[in-house]
């Protein structure tokens, strides 16, 4: 059981990582808090499932367009809906939440709401100490580590990450000091709609396609990248492990009770915030970013 | 002044425009207005539409219904309930329905949880509701406590959760008794129950923990509560391994039959799976899991080419070529239309009250079985009654691609030599063959 237990909560992890570090990365920078981020998640999964599926385009080249149609779904939302109304905080969860409930009765409109499914990028399962784990599973968690590794080159390694840390520092002193706010919040927007995108795309195969699969997600990433601090990328990634984790008990340990793992998961959240209310890796103080 | 008023008189004149063809004016003569509810982006609704859609064609083409002699066309009225995430949207729409619609009776309904606040909003207009989905015995029951109230409300499909139960173990009896004679396996099989969390699966999954073990001699080893619309059930089913199940008996009717089914023969568990798995009952599961879905059994009501009655082989043959899909068991508003045309002639009025008692008493041969309803002495008065030589319903399983009828077969007892002409037998998933045939 033990063993089940480390390698399930590591894969769950990982995916909920995928799609935490996209939502943390556009709050840091912008302080923007996208309830549409999960939904480029779904448009990448339903774009994957068009282009390959009814179109029959081979799937590599599927999934190419459709991260690249959901990146610039994202960049036009951002320029269209959120830009002109960025500094205003509830504006912008409400224009996004619309906006995700406009995604999805179009997704409703265009696919029904049945569930559909996509092929798998590799099928088969691979026993690892005992425990099955499908090849495509353990495909999304090699991918997880390595987008996570390239974010944090980037951030650290590049000219552009400069910058992008520096808007995420304080975007006035950044303007001042010559970077183009306004061009760097778009391309973090576009950074992280790619990194819902990429998560749909290699997720999806393992799951089932409806319109409404971004609310859960939306829900425990949210509490991941709370419980991991605001804005620390850092911290979202361990959070998305202990929530992965926690699901993962909770179906072990308390079968009859499967579908509270959700709900276990966003009790831990709360205690965890009690105890430390600025999360494991966030400031306690705006003042202290400055 | 007379630009302020522009907008007022725009802004009058839409809501005039809005209002004044919802109030309706007269009735229009010889129509009988019959509502069709449920949740119709999603297969139960489309087939409660599509099912009750063919028997209004057939009765208007064939004249209409006659009414003490004059002849009525049937009008159809389509309503979303919205049931799947929203049961305020259900009762408001069954409101509507009767209210604004003008609807006179009323098909179809599908999760419990929405179907009771439906039941309400029928019931307080006097509004006779035919149920077509959801299996809860408790809605059957309401009309033991307060007769008057709810005496408008009938189920003719599925029949109740009870006797899911009933047919769910007489198919698990069946797939055990197979496994053990073709793997030679000893001693008690192994069961894991795994049930979405819904009011319906509740006392199935009490029923469950007693009879496994008291009427089939098998040992329930877990019971896994995922959530309807749960998409990933990689941590259940490697536990549900863990647990060194044979077999795993479900009871699903939301989304998460498909990746269920789908990890379930991807990761290759050794354990078949056999009960309630509704996603399997429709012709898009196959492609939904990929093909992984290979050898999931379910209880169904309609298969190709399996006969209940001397009426299911048009009716089905029919359904797949209009709709190119095998009709689920929400296509009993075909059954529940023709009851309503067989219940107004036979009692040559519209009132509500009248067909209610003649219902009662009705015996009639639909589509999908002999329907009688349950005497208002019984426990769950109208509801429709189950058993051999009334409607039994089938199992189905997926073979190669194919939705083969594998049950009833090799009853014993009272149902002993039932069976229908095209049920196969079962078959012991390939997996589960190379588990226990390893050395």
């Amino acid at each position: 059981m033990v063993e089940g237990i480390i390698i399930q909560g590591l894969i769950k992890g990982g995916t909920y990582a995928l799609l935490a570090v996209g939502f943390s990365l556009i709050f840091g920078v912008a302080r923007m808090i996208n309830l549409a981020h999960t939904c480029f998640y779904m448009l990448a999964a339903y774009g994957i499932y068009y282009f390959a599926k009814e179109l029959e385009m081979p799937l590599a080249a599927a999934v190419v367009l459709s991260l690249l149609a959901t990146t610039v779904i994202g960049i036009l939302t951002y320029r269209l809906f959120i830009d002109r109304v960025r500094e205003h905080h509830v504006t912008v969860m409400l224009i996004t939440l619309a906006m995700a409930m406009i995604f999805q009765e179009f997704m409703i409109m265009a696919f029904s709401s049945e569930p559909l499914g996509t092929p798998s990028f590799v099928s088969g399962y691979w026993t690892i100490i005992g425990v099955k784990v499908s090849y495509q599973n353990l495909l999304t968690f090699g991918i997880a580590l390595a987008v996570l590794v390239c974010v944090w080159a980037l951030l650290s390694k590049t000219r552009l990450g400069v910058a992008i840390r520096a808007t995420a520092q304080d975007s006035e002193i950044a303007n001042l000091m010559g970077i183009n706010v306004r061009r760097i919040l778009l391309i973090t927007m576009a950074l992280a709609a790619a990194l819902a995108a990429i998560a749909g795309a290699v997720v999806t195969p393992t799951l089932t396609l409806v319109p409404t699969m971004w609310t859960s997600p939306l829900v425990m990433i949210m509490a991941i990248v709370v419980l991991g601090g605001l804005g620390s990328v850092k911290g979202s990634f361990i959070g998305a492990f202990i929530i992965g984790f926690i699901e993962v008990l909770v179906v072990f340990l308390l079968p009859g009770g499967a579908f509270l793992k959700g709900a276990f998961a966003l009790l831990v959240m709360v205690l965890i915030l009690l105890i430390r209310p600025e999360g494991l890796f966030g400031v306690a103080f705006e003042e202290e970013r400055l | 002044m007379l630009k302020k008023l522009i907008p007022l008189l725009v802004v009058c004149s839409l809501l005039v425009l809005l209002i004044v063809p919802s109030c309706g004016g007269e009735e229009e003569d010889n129509v009988i207005k019959i509502g069709v509810i449920g949740p119709m982006q999603y297969v139960q609704g489309e087939h409660h539409w599509y099912g009750a859609t063919m028997a209004a064609e057939e009765i208007n083409d064939a004249g209409g219904i006659d009414v003490d002699g004059e002849m009525y066309t049937i009008e159809l009225i389509k309503a979303d309930s919205n049931e799947m995430t929203s049961p305020t949207d259900a009762a408001a729409a069954m409101e509507k329905l009767i209210t604004v619609d003008g609807a006179q009776f009323v098909v179809g309904g599908f999760r419990t949880e929405s179907v009771f606040p439906m039941i309400e909003a029928a019931m307080d207009y006097d509004t006779i509701f035919l149920g077509c989905g959801a299996a809860t015995e408790s809605l059957c029951q309401l009309a033991v406590d307060d007769y008057d109230r709810y005496k408008y409300w009938f189920r003719v499909t599925p029949f109740n959760s009870t006797k899911l139960v009933s047919n769910s173990l007489m198919t698990l009896g069946m797939a055990g008794g197979i496994m053990q004679q073709g793997l030679g396996l000893e001693g008690p099989l192994q069961v894991a129950i795994l049930a979405e969390q819904a009011e319906w699966a509740d006392a199935m999954v009490a029923a469950y923990q007693a009879y496994v073990p008291a009427m089939l001699g098998m040992e329930v080893v877990g019971t896994w509560r995922p959530s309807a619309t749960a998409t990933d059930l990689n941590a259940e089913l490697t536990a549900i391994e863990d647990s060194g199940a044979h077999l795993i008996l479900t009871i699903l009717s939301g989304p998460v039959g498909i990746p269920y089914a789908r990890q379930l023969g991807e990761l290759e568990i050794p354990a078949a799976s056999v009960g309630i798995n509704v996603e399997a009952q429709k012709d898009g599961f196959w492609d939904a899991t990929e093909g992984y879905g290979n050898y999931e059994t379910t209880l169904n009501t309609y298969a190709e080419g399996i006969a209940l009655t001397s009426k299911t082989a048009a009716f089905v043959e029919e359904f797949i070529e209009r709709f190119d899909e095998t009709p689920t068991y929400n296509a009993g508003t075909y059954d529940a239309i023709y009851l309503l045309k067989e219940v107004i002639e036979s009692t040559g009025t519209l009132d509500a009250d009248t067909i209610v008692e003649e219902l009662e008493g009705i015996d009639y041969i639909g589509a999908g079985g002999r329907i009688v309803f349950m005497g208002t002495d019984t426990t769950t008065p109208h509801d429709v009654t189950y058993g051999p030589g009334y409607t039994t319903g089938i199992a189905t399983q997926w073979q190669d691609g194919e939705m083969k009828a594998v049950w009833p077969n090799l009853g014993v007892g009272e149902w002993e030599g039932v069976t229908y002409e095209g049920v196969v037998m079962w078959q012991i998933p390939d997996r589960v063959i190379a588990y226990y045939t390893q050395d």
